[in-house]
């Protein structure tokens, strides 16, 4: 018994850390500038399907989309008691905006099917779109409960679960399998637990793998590279290392919904705030300083 | 998102400047676990264990920032409460703070894998002791009576092990240790607590102990008296106690700090108890060795209090303008937060020096007792190590100890100084980090009772043999070498001390304990600091102002020993005056 939970997740960039380098002089985000990290309220979510499985049993599938990179996120879930990670990782899946991003997760999700809940944060903190959680819940033709604050009842196939409404809250039922939207306020998120930090710290995927391969054996032939490749694949799986790698493919996506061709959204323009300047300019807080202050603000348009 | 691991420099530097990789190696048998259970976390090699490390403490620096730390001002408000059937509800916060706990792992640090411990250093345990109670100093008691796990592991049978540690390790318990009583404090020979045997062999505890923190935990380490015929140390066992009905809480102390830690006078109603390890032993053996750890775990805990009193501080003299400068341009604030930071470096060098030593000879000793080598040579070398590291931790835990816990009281009161009226208000924590600040040394043993155990490692030679060992060491760097050279003339003068208070017997060498304590702290932390200054910048403008300051110290202190001053004790009535009248 218990309940199959798959949880989405996403690595962002740490948006709280944002200074002058964020951009580029082109518009775009330097991405060296801004550390890579667990969108916050995604761990709330996983937080949300951990309890259903502390209090009823079940499992928890961890997903996520993105570069190879955000495998970093995936095993931070198996810290954090997930049983099972998997990453969509496609080139073809690149610049996806929240349609076809939903399109794609949409995909994944019936492939690993049999689940109950699909639990995701009510938005990233890249975006702050809030799109993805209920388009994918459109696409996959479920109730879907948006920002959730707690589980009040669970009984079989009925959930009774408690959503904010901005000035107050609501009690929701929906039948299972429900996607669900979690708020930051719903819980306190676990942290990492030692003994699985410890065991899921090598968990990689098999093409992280072939890059470690590639960097052991330098002076190997394809052959060897290819047999070490695959011993080393099946220890992972024997130990439940392995982290699950599908590309657009495995997930039987139409390209026509993916990437960039299943992207309408359109980004009109891109304003690029170039900080020259450090540091601050001291004011005088007399009639004097206050009225140069203002007139510099007319002179440089920031007022009227 | 913040990190109290991460966001600490000198915590860092230090990890990587003790190199545990040695440690690692004889800590985890050469990595020879492949297969049991807990087999599937074990490391490969020292890279993969010193990786664990870092990232438990990582995972323990996430714990103390965002959780534990946002309640503390809450969880010294709350307190935790008595119930009228003699049961304690620990308040909400504290309750949180051991769920989060848990959760991480944390509760079974040093406990071996197989029973689902983390098999960490006790270096390790040490820096996450010090990151707990930089974040709430209350807790770390409760953290730190994992220590009850550790003393049923090196002590207890196999059923008590197999029994208790999986709970300890999974958080399912918390321990306690009970020891003194109303008339048995420092002077722990006097505990009266009875032992007896009912009809069934089964032993019952009768009788009352105080001042027990976590009294009101699930398995309570009792020292009693289990030889009535026997008055002193020999005669007392240790037992274990689960919580029950006849085991109640009467009353739980309104205290100055530490709220969160609640802090319990038991009576013990008959309990049922069960014999850890031999009789006989409870104190000259087992309790010595839980207080060891103890002592350590409360310099950590200082060194966590200090470090949060100091940040407030610093920041504070920073942006706070007065005469239209920063506080802390006034060369009096100034002054006093350099030798705040200072006296906190010199703690954390000595407490971490004598966190590996405690390792090197925990492992020692086990390796002794489970896998002896069998070559004579390597034999004898091992039991050789053995005394020496056994020694030499008899001196560095007192002295980390009565260091620490000093330097805490110090930094916080300056914390409060330095913000001034604001300090002294509720709206800023360091009135908490004073309050706090204050049992750390009083508890485990006061500071005048750690100067009397690290005052005879200093005469008897541990300090010696080490210091000796220190100097061989050649510094490239003249400023450096200067330093030493002054370390050097320091050790030659302190020997001599030494050498006069041998000549005037065991009372004098209390009386100056204090100063000879201090000055032999300046010449042993002067080269460890040495050391580390050859890394880095910062440490070696820490190293020369602390030789520089430290031998003003040292050299007035030496004068004030070599003087054979003994005036309060021979002259107390007349200095002290009379006991006031009721």
């Amino acid at each position: 018994m218990g309940y199959h939970c798959i949880v989405c997740v996403k690595q962002v960039p740490d948006t709280a850390r944002v200074t002058g380098e964020t951009m580029k002089a082109d518009g775009t985000v330097n991405r060296a500038a801004l550390p890579a990290i667990f969108n916050p309220e995604d761990l709330h979510a996983l937080e949300a399907a951990l309890e259903v499985r502390d209090q009823y049993g079940g499992t928890i599938t961890a997903i996520t989309m993105g570069p190879l990179g955000a495998t970093k996120v995936l095993r931070e879930c198996l810290f954090r008691g997930a049983d099972r990670a998997i990453i969509i990782n496609d080139r073809r899946a690149a610049a996806s905006d929240t349609l076809a991003t939903s399109y794609i997760l949409s995909r994944a999700v019936q492939k690993i099917g049999d689940f109950d809940f699909v639990f995701c944060g009510r938005q990233a903190i890249d975006g702050d779109t809030a799109q993805v959680g209920p388009q994918l819940a459109e696409k996959l033709g479920l109730p879907q409960v948006t920002y959730y604050e707690r589980m009040v009842d669970l009984n079989e196939r009925t959930a009774r679960m408690r959503r904010n409404v901005g000035n107050g809250w609501e009690v929701l039922e929906a039948k299972l399998p429900v996607l669900v939207t979690v708020l930051d306020t719903a819980n306190e998120p676990r942290p990492a637990g030692a003994r699985k930090m410890m065991q899921f710290k090598k968990a990689l995927t098999a093409q992280e793998l072939e890059r470690e391969v590639a960097a052991d054996m330098k002076d190997a032939t394809d052959e060897q590279r290819t047999e070490e490749l695959a011993r080393r694949i099946e220890t992972l799986r024997m130990n439940r290392l392995l982290i699950d790698q599908w590309d657009l493919d495995d997930v039987d996506g139409d390209l026509q919904w993916c990437g960039l061709a299943g992207s309408p959204t359109k980004v009109h323009r891109v304003q690029s705030i170039v900080l020259t300047k450090d540091g601050f300019k001291a004011i005088e807080p007399t009639e004097a300083g206050v009225r140069g202050m203002i007139h510099e603000l007319i002179v440089d348009h920031t007022l009227g | 998102m913040a990190n109290f691991f991460e966001d600490n420099d000198d915590l860092q530097f230090l990890f990587d400047h003790l190199d545990l990789h040695e440690i690692a190696a004889i800590q985890e048998d050469d990595f020879t676990m492949t297969d049991g259970p807990g087999s599937e976390y074990a490391p490969v090699d020292a890279d993969d264990a010193v990786d664990n490390y870092r990232r438990v403490l990582m995972i323990a620096g996430d714990v103390a920032a965002n959780g534990i730390a946002g309640r503390a001002e809450q969880v010294d408000q709350d307190g935790n409460h008595l119930n009228d059937d003699g049961t304690v509800t620990l308040g909400e916060g504290v309750r949180q703070n051991l769920k989060s706990l848990a959760q991480a792992d944390l509760m079974g640090f040093t406990l071996p894998r197989s029973y689902g411990g983390l098999n960490c250093p006790t270096t390790v345990f040490t820096m996450a002791c010090e990151m707990v109670a930089r974040a709430d100093a209350s807790l770390v008691n409760l953290f730190g009576l994992q220590g009850i796990g550790e003393t049923i592991y090196a002590f207890g049978d196999d059923t008590l092990k197999k029994e208790y540690l999986p709970k300890f390790c999974h958080g399912e318990v918390t321990g306690a240790m009970a020891l003194t009583e109303p008339d048995a404090g420092s002077d722990l020979q006097a505990v009266g607590l009875k032992a007896w045997q009912d009809d069934d062999g089964q032993w019952r505890l009768t009788g009352v102990k105080r001042f027990i923190t976590n009294g009101c935990g699930d398995v309570i380490l009792t020292l009693a008296r289990s030889e009535p015929d026997i008055k002193d140390g020999r005669g007392l066992s240790l037992f274990l106690v689960d919580q029950g009905p006849r085991l109640k809480v009467r009353h739980l102390e309104e205290k100055l700090g530490i709220h969160g830690s609640p802090t319990c006078e038991l009576v013990y109603d008959d309990v049922p108890g069960k014999l850890v390890g031999e009789r006989q032993l409870g104190l000259i053996r087992y309790v010595m060795s839980l207080m060891n750890g103890a002592r350590l775990g409360i310099a950590a805990q200082a060194l966590g209090i200090a470090e949060s009193a100091y940040r407030v501080a610093r920041k504070y003299a920073n942006s706070r303008k007065q005469f239209g400068q920063s506080i802390e341009q006034l060369p009096a604030v100034a002054e006093m937060l350099v030798d705040m930071k200072v006296s906190m470096e010199v703690a954390r060098a000595l407490t971490y020096e004598c966190a590996r030593i405690c390792d090197l000879d925990n492992n020692n000793q086990r390796v002794l007792e489970t896998n002896p080598p069998t070559d004579k040579a390597e034999l004898k070398k091992r039991k050789g190590d053995a005394r020496s590291y056994k020694r030499l931790n008899g001196m560095l835990t007192p002295m980390c100890k009565y260091y620490s816990s000093e330097m805490c009281v110090k930094v916080s009161n300056d914390a409060v100084q330095v913000l001034g009226g604001s300090g002294y208000m509720t709206d800023y924590p360091v009135e908490r980090h004073l309050r706090d600040a204050r049992i750390t040394n009083i508890y485990e043993g006061t500071s005048q009772l750690q100067i009397v155990a690290a005052v005879r490692g200093v005469c008897g030679g541990s300090f010696e043999k080490r210091v000796d060992e220190f100097e061989a060491h050649e510094y490239f760097d003249k400023g450096l070498h200067e330093l030493k050279t002054k370390l050097v003339e320091g050790k030659g003068r302190i020997l001599e001390a030494i050498g006069f208070i041998k000549q005037h017997g065991t009372n004098y060498m209390d009386l100056h304990g204090r100063r000879l304590v201090d000055a032999a702290l300046v010449v042993y932390v002067g080269h460890l600091l040495l050391r580390q200054a050859v890394k880095s910048e910062h440490k070696a403008a820490i190293v020369r102002r602390f030789i520089e300051t430290g031998f003003e110290t040292l050299t007035c202190n030496l004068a004030q020993i070599m003087s054979g001053d003994t005036s309060a004790m021979s002259e107390f009535e007349l200095l002290a005056g009379p006991v006031p009248a009721a």
